[in-house]
């Protein structure tokens, strides 16, 4: 398996482990090929292993264990500087003293690359992100999405096959962000740069991949496109780290082919397609989607199992209704209606019945 | 609206000018703020500007002549030194008035003092023939000229009349030109021989000495304070407290050891002459010259580079580092190109802090620079506590004072004073 691995992808991870103290790994014999021209995402929260992932991709960090492989050679022990790989600083890291065109003009120049050609290659990478105007200014005189735009551009400015990107929008204001997730995800297909993205922000990377790799504690929990990884979670940390989600406790009864029962621990019976649950009597969590939650009986399945529900709270959010429940004594159940003519606003104390499809319920592993 | 706009300066709410409402509304800071600082402008004031100002006056003042000798003064006044003939008896006559009245009061020592300055042997002229004056008979008709060239025969020489003449005005340009090796002969300002040349040549081996120290002190400051930068905090500290060990030793102390470390009988040589280096009779001189000054205050002043250079490097993330070599830089590329430029405001605060102290320093070069390696201060310090002329001692220092300010100015106008940080 991984040995085909390595050979298909651009960059590989093949066994990889990393320590820093010589006794907890940080990254724990991890995985992972990157097909070229694919926007990989890591997304995980913090001290999960996504950086550090990074880090030893670029060279500043170096595996304990394992081999990174770059279009099918060990980088291990290419120092960074060789390894030509573009990056994308969290805080930019803009050189201060110099201007724009020089902070750009720094890679080709070290590449030895003759002036003219230096500064053609220079105007054509600030057009592209549309800084061409800001050349002459230094790095302070611009706004933090000027700056990202300007890094964007010196890590591109070289012509890398492999860009990496550290938390780059995780300095900007939520609107600007979303202009650029949309930007560089945009650049990054039409020149046809590999690029691996790490975020702890699950919309960015749902947002932006073409594949998602969550990390937690060290490991790639789910490698999957970001459809299959909102609606598809393959375990409970997916489930609720990816997007909204309610999760409901209790132990399965029967197992039916696709689908299977579950009686949580008040009692109540609900249907759910196992995941990694395997047999009769194992504790499991389920997860339902807000969104996939159904109150109104005519639009349930015939014959479908319903729990109670009392409403908690409505909050009008304008263009969806988000309303918290009391499900099974958990006060945390949250339901997503969108805000059309036939849809009933719910009213606080107000008893109802809720159900959905089966397989848009998982069985997780507890 | 429109209204508004029309009735020209805008109003506060009770009618009053809302520019006027504001200085008032903020006039109370200001004194509140005044207060706070007035026991530290005050200390400053006496304990600092007064002196300065003090010692600059003193750099120039000289009215000691026209007050001892006020009548010599007036009389003098016609007489045109480059004749070559002594001035006429009412000089004389003036001159005896003076001295009398000096001697009495017991201060025409210190005329004398002061003019052997200019002109050495005035001062035993004035002494010897203030033991007479007292008994002076300013009305017995005494032909004072032949009476005083007969007490001494000093009286007689052109050249002490057109001292005093000289340095009659009660604002002096003399110890200026005394500080920068010059004088006022018969034609005006005119530079003193060669072999009494003695501040110009201090003064630049000064300034050259305290440039040497500078080197080796950024030279030797610069990895140290990169290290402190990078270190986790537990052992930056550590090591932080051995940088500012020095400042807890006394600088005697201190300077002593350097003694013995450096001397001719001393450790260095005596390690150097045990592995063979140098043979026994032939030992380094490495101390009481300017080699060892420059050692001996590259140590002391090291600190004072490795702080403002630990506190600019302190500030400089280590991205910057590797977003130049994930770019293609080299190490060296990237410390040269991307790191170094950024720690320059370190090093030029350091600089000037090691320059300015350097230029400054006595102690060190008194005890270890022998003769060839102390420094203008040391002569300062003379004149101040052995030779007692104080207003050559505040023209070297008001010379030295803006020695330094020119070079603020130089360094302002070249790497720009707002690039320096100094914590």
């Amino acid at each position: 398996m991984t040995d085909t691995a390595a050979n298909d992808g651009f960059v590989v991870f093949d066994r990889v482990q990393k320590s820093y103290d010589g006794e907890n790994l940080v990254v724990k014999d991890l995985n992972l090929s990157v097909a070229r021209g694919e926007f990989l995402t890591m997304l995980g929260p913090s001290g999960s292993g996504k950086t550090t992932c990074l880090m030893m991709l670029a060279g500043f960090e170096t595996a304990t264990h394992g081999d990174i492989l770059l279009g099918g050679k060990p980088i291990n022990n290419i120092p960074p500087h060789k390894r030509g790989i573009g990056m994308v600083f969290q805080n930019y890291a803009l050189f201060p003293h110099m201007t724009i065109a020089e902070n750009l003009s720094f890679p080709l120049e070290v590449r030895k690359m003759g002036k003219s050609e230096r500064e053609a290659k220079v105007k054509r990478a600030l057009d592209m992100v549309e800084m061409g105007a800001f050349g002459g200014r230094r790095p302070s005189q611009l706004s933090g999405g000027q700056q990202q735009r300007v890094a964007l551009a010196r890590a591109l400015v070289f012509e890398p096959e492999l860009v990496l990107m550290d938390e780059p929008l995780g300095a900007l204001d939520k609107q600007l962000r979303e202009k650029m997730q949309f930007e560089i995800t945009h650049l990054a297909h039409s020149l046809g740069i590999t690029t691996v993205y790490v975020t702890h922000d699950q919309t960015e990377a749902l947002t932006m991949s073409d594949n998602v790799a969550v990390f937690d504690d060290g490991r790639i929990q789910q490698l999957a496109p970001p459809a299959d990884l909102y609606e598809k979670p393959q375990n409970s940390f997916v489930a609720q780290f990816i997007g909204e989600n309610n999760t409901l406790e209790g132990v399965v009864t029967e197992i039916k082919g696709d689908t299977c029962i579950v009686r949580l621990d008040d009692g109540e019976i609900l249907d759910a397609t196992p995941i990694n649950v395997s047999k009769v009597g194992e504790r499991t969590k389920v997860s339902i989607r807000p969104e996939r939650v159904e109150y109104n009986k005519d639009r349930l399945q015939e014959g479908a199992h319903t729990l109670k529900a009392e409403v908690l709270e409505f909050i009008y959010m304008g263009d969806i209704f988000r309303t918290r429940l009391r499900v099974a004594g958990n006060d945390e159940f949250v339901i997503k209606t969108r805000n059309a003519p036939d849809v009933d606003r719910l009213v606080p104390g107000q008893q109802i019945e809720i159900g959905w499809l089966p397989s848009d319920c998982r069985a997780l592993d507890a | 609206m429109s209204d508004m706009t029309d009735t020209g300066p805008v109003l506060a709410a009770d009618g009053t000018p809302l520019k006027r409402s504001l200085a008032r509304a903020l006039r109370r800071q200001k004194m509140r703020a005044l207060m706070l600082i007035a026991p530290l402008l005050l200390f400053i004031l006496i304990s600092f500007i007064l002196p300065v100002g003090d010692m600059l006056y003193r750099s120039v003042q000289n009215d000691i002549v026209s007050k001892t000798l006020p009548n010599t003064v007036v009389a003098l006044e016609s007489w045109d030194a480059n004749s070559g003939e002594l001035p006429e008896e009412a000089v004389f006559a003036a001159m005896a008035t003076d001295l009398k009245s000096a001697a009495a009061a017991k201060i025409h020592t210190k005329v004398g003092g002061r003019l052997n300055y200019e002109n050495p042997g005035i001062s035993s002229l004035f002494r010897k023939t203030g033991r007479k004056a007292t008994k002076f008979d300013l009305e017995a008709g005494i032909v004072w000229k032949d009476e005083l060239i007969d007490i001494n025969d000093g009286w007689g020489d052109p050249d002490v009349w057109r001292t005093i003449q000289t340095y009659s005005s009660p604002i002096t340009a003399g110890y200026f030109l005394n500080a920068i090796d010059m004088r006022v002969g018969p034609d005006g300002a005119e530079s003193r021989p060669e072999e009494e040349q003695i501040y110009m040549n201090l003064l630049k081996r000064t300034l050259w000495m305290s440039m040497m120290i500078t080197i080796s002190c950024i030279l030797l400051a610069y990895p140290v304070a990169w290290i402190l930068a990078n270190l986790p905090a537990r052992q930056a500290n550590l090591l932080m407290i051995l940088v500012l060990l020095p400042f807890w030793t006394s600088l005697l102390v201190r300077t002593s050891a350097w003694k013995i470390l450096l001397q001719q009988q001393g450790v260095i040589n005596d390690i150097l002459v045990w592995i063979g280096l140098v043979s026994d009779d032939a030992r380094l001189v490495i101390i009481n010259n300017q080699f060892g000054t420059i050692v001996a205050m590259t140590h002391i002043l090291l600190p004072f580079m490795i702080l403002p250079m630990y506190s600019v490097m302190q500030t400089i993330p280590v991205t910057y580092l590797r977003a130049a070599k994930s770019l293609g830089a080299t190490d060296w590329t990237a410390f040269w190109r991307v790191y170094f430029p950024q720690t320059i405001p370190g090093i030029g605060a350091g600089s000037i802090l090691v320059f300015i102290l350097a230029i400054g320093y006595y102690i060190t070069p008194a005890l270890v620079g022998g003769t060839k390696g102390t420094f203008i201060s040391n002569q300062i310090a003379f004149h101040i506590s052995t030779s007692l002329n104080w207003g050559l001692a505040a023209a070297l220092g008001a010379i030295l004072l803006a020695v330094v300010l020119v070079l603020y100015w130089a360094y302002d106008r070249i790497v720009g004073i707002d690039n320096v940080k100094l914590g």
